[in-house]
């Protein structure tokens, strides 16, 4: 994964070319709403560009699901202006917006069998009965659910339900999809498969798309950019790499993956952390108080005489798991800060440190990232 | 495996079944009581006027009864009157009945349950004073009448009450909170991202209402319309009291022959017609409502 241009994700060039020609660009200026004296969305820009598939992800409560309402048209905004292209929508009714929404809970109607649900936005549209057959059957081919269009609502599984919720959002080719945790109700082995499939589809289609999960592992794996809510404010705007290498703030470096945090200082342009000096990527150019943020499989074991041109803490063991994939170790350093360091177990690689022993936990200079502010999240 | 632990194993399996089985019983004598008072006041009675209309005035048995109620043509208007002011009532209800329960099924909770409440009020008042106070305001001299002609609106008083139109108020009245309830129930059970899913397609908010939250609804209608329909068959103190003598349906017929005629098995016989039919409604009622679980466990 590491060492790739992860702008470059396979995507056929004709298609691409073709998609940015019709997908359309959200300009969200200045929009703002508040329930009471409690604003849920403050002052939102936000600029999703053309086929871009663009996550809000944040806390319950940040405001994701109001902006993606707002955008949807079932939110009305205090004020404010959303532009889909040039065309003003802010107060433009949902049923004219030409989106395609897909629902947490599928939002499928039970009264209709699969096909009269997929053909639902194109009977709106006047299209002719042999042609909305048509296209129905190739949008379930499409989820390889081809065949399923007699099937009713009650007998098709969670992951099906979902697939054809996909199939009616894009049935009727509108030029934005909106995605509210689409995935939060299946279990986690069909919903990483799907992370995949909605990723191929979105590759494929080429369709501005704005999804809302609060599961920053599903974040990391479909998005183009991450939007970081905190607050009814974006906290963060940037692609998956650059979040979770460069996170910038505490509150983003918790959110996104995990870490342990240690309290350092920096004076006199050297940084100190736990009795060791260390240096990062990119320092703070002030000194005063800042925060260490080490991610857990970014540290590394020493071997004796290993750790040249690396940030080293002296720690020992407070506990060893075993978690099949990874092992997880705890140990607290010098000045009892805890720290947790994640290694994958390759047979014979690892040897299991017993509890107690002291152990050299050693990171690179790269993967070092320093955080202005204390450890306790003030700036 | 020695025989002594097979037996060991075959005393604690029989003694688990019995458990199981005293466990049952418990929960069944729970019931008893009230499958008992159902069974004194319920089964037995019915069946002993079921008996009954099966015997002629001289004690023999005979369908005389059940003969002159097709030969005399005023029992055939007795049922008529039974059945329209029946549809009607449950016509009107369904009318005012909608709507309210839409507008209510579309507040907030708490909103809801509060306006809930005045829909329930009229239950926790007694069914003759709700029917007296319709007295006191349609009568001739009555609320209404007395402020009309005082506001010039007319001038002779209005007949509003001792007739078909008085009967249908006070019936619509009383059987509208049996409407709104089970249809307030259903469309509560409506996911409001349906509806926000029908918009996201391109339909309209009254397209969407048509394609999806009616059809959805439609289980709580057909319960809501059988209970008042059946509970108007069977009417008998609103139509008594506002009717004035001019509305008899069946259950006032059958008060008529017992407590004026003493002909107790002609009453019988109406009755039974009665329960005959109440039934066909519900089963039939119940069949259109199915998953609802209105009328005992859907699926």
């Amino acid at each position: 994964m590491r060492g790739a241009d992860d702008q470059s994700r396979p995507r056929d060039a004709a298609v691409a070319a073709a998609a940015s020609e019709t997908a359309l660009p959200i300009t969200i200026r200045r929009l703002s709403k508040a329930y009471g004296a409690v604003p849920v969305l403050n002052e939102i820009d936000l600029d999703v560009r053309p086929g871009e598939f663009l996550t809000l992800l944040g806390p319950s409560g940040s405001g994701k699901t109001t902006l993606l309402m707002a955008i949807a048209g079932f939110l009305r905004p205090d004020s404010g202006s959303i532009r889909f292209g040039e065309r003003e929508v802010v107060r433009l009714a949902p049923h004219r917006r030409e989106i395609g929404m897909v629902f947490q809970n599928y939002a499928l109607f039970p009264h209709m069998d699969v096909a009269r649900n997929v053909g639902f936005p194109l009977r709106l549209r006047r299209v002719p009965a042999n042609e909305i057959a048509r296209r129905v059957e190739a949008a379930l081919e499409m989820f390889q659910l081809g065949g399923f269009g007699g099937r009713g609502i009650d007998q098709l599984s969670g992951g099906q339900r979902q697939r054809v919720a996909l199939a009616r959002a894009i049935v009727f080719e509108p030029r934005i999809i909106l995605m509210d945790e689409p995935l939060s109700a299946l279990d986690k082995q069909l919903r990483e498969r799907m992370q995949i499939e909605l990723r191929q589809l979105h590759e494929r289609l080429g369709t501005t798309t704005v999804y809302v999960t609060h599961d920053q592992r599903e974040a990391l794996t479909m998005s183009d950019r991450i939007a970081i809510l905190d607050k009814g404010r974006i906290a963060r705007i940037d692609t998956p790499r650059a979040i979770y290498d460069e996170p910038g703030s505490r509150f983003v470096a918790e959110f996104i993956g995990e870490s342990s945090f240690l309290d350092a200082e920096i004076l006199d342009g050297e940084c100190r952390a736990a009795g060791s000096i260390v240096r990062a990527r990119h320092m703070p150019a002030s000194a005063g108080p800042c925060t260490l943020a080490l991610r857990p499989e970014r540290l590394r074991l020493l071997g004796p005489g290993e750790g040249e041109e690396m940030n080293v803490f002296e720690a020992r063991v407070t506990g060893a798991i075993y978690q099949g994939d990874t092992l997880l170790l705890q140990a607290v350093l010098g000045d009892g800060s805890p720290i947790t360091l994640r290694q994958t177990t390759r047979s014979g690689e690892v040897a299991m440190p017993a509890i107690g022993a002291p152990v050299r936990i050693g990171i690179a200079i790269a993967d070092t990232v320093l955080l202005a502010g204390d450890a306790e999240g003030a700036p | 495996m020695t025989a002594a632990a097979d037996l060991a194993d075959d005393l604690h399996a029989a003694a688990l079944r019995r458990d199981q089985w005293l466990e049952r019983a418990g929960l069944a004598g729970l019931a008893a009581p009230a499958l008992l008072l159902v069974a004194v006041t319920m089964i037995v009675p019915v069946g002993w006027l079921f008996g009954l209309s099966f015997l002629d005035d001289a004690g023999a048995p005979s369908l005389e009864h059940y003969r002159r109620m097709l030969a005399e043509p005023s029992y055939g208007r007795t049922f008529r009157t039974t059945f329209e002011i029946s549809f009607v009532t449950t016509l009107i209800c369904i009318l005012l009945g909608y709507p309210l329960a839409y507008f209510l099924s579309q507040l907030p909770r708490r909103a809801a349950n509060l306006c809930m409440i005045a829909v329930l009020l009229p239950f926790w008042t007694s069914l003759l004073v709700r029917t007296y106070a319709w007295l006191v305001l349609l009568q001739r001299s009555g609320l209404i009448n007395s402020w009309g002609i005082k506001l010039g609106l007319w001038s002779e008083p209005l007949q509003l009450v001792h007739n078909v139109g008085g009967t249908l108020i006070g019936m619509v009245h009383i059987m509208l909170p049996f409407m709104v309830l089970p249809l307030y129930g259903t469309m509560r059970g409506i996911d409001g991202n349906l509806l926000r899913a029908a918009a996201s397609l391109g339909s309209t908010p009254v397209h969407g209402f048509w394609t999806v939250f009616f059809p959805l609804s439609l289980p709580g209608l057909a319960a809501g319309s059988a209970l008042v329909f059946v509970l108007c068959l069977g009417f008998y103190v609103t139509p008594a009291m506002l009717g004035g003598g001019k509305v008899t349906m069946v259950s006032n017929r059958i008060a008529n022959d017992i407590e004026l005629f003493f002909n107790w098995g002609a009453a019988s016989a109406l009755g039974v017609v009665l329960l005959a039919i109440t039934l066909v409604v519900l089963v039939l009622a119940a069949r259109l409502s199915r998953g609802t679980g209105l009328f005992g466990a859907g699926h």
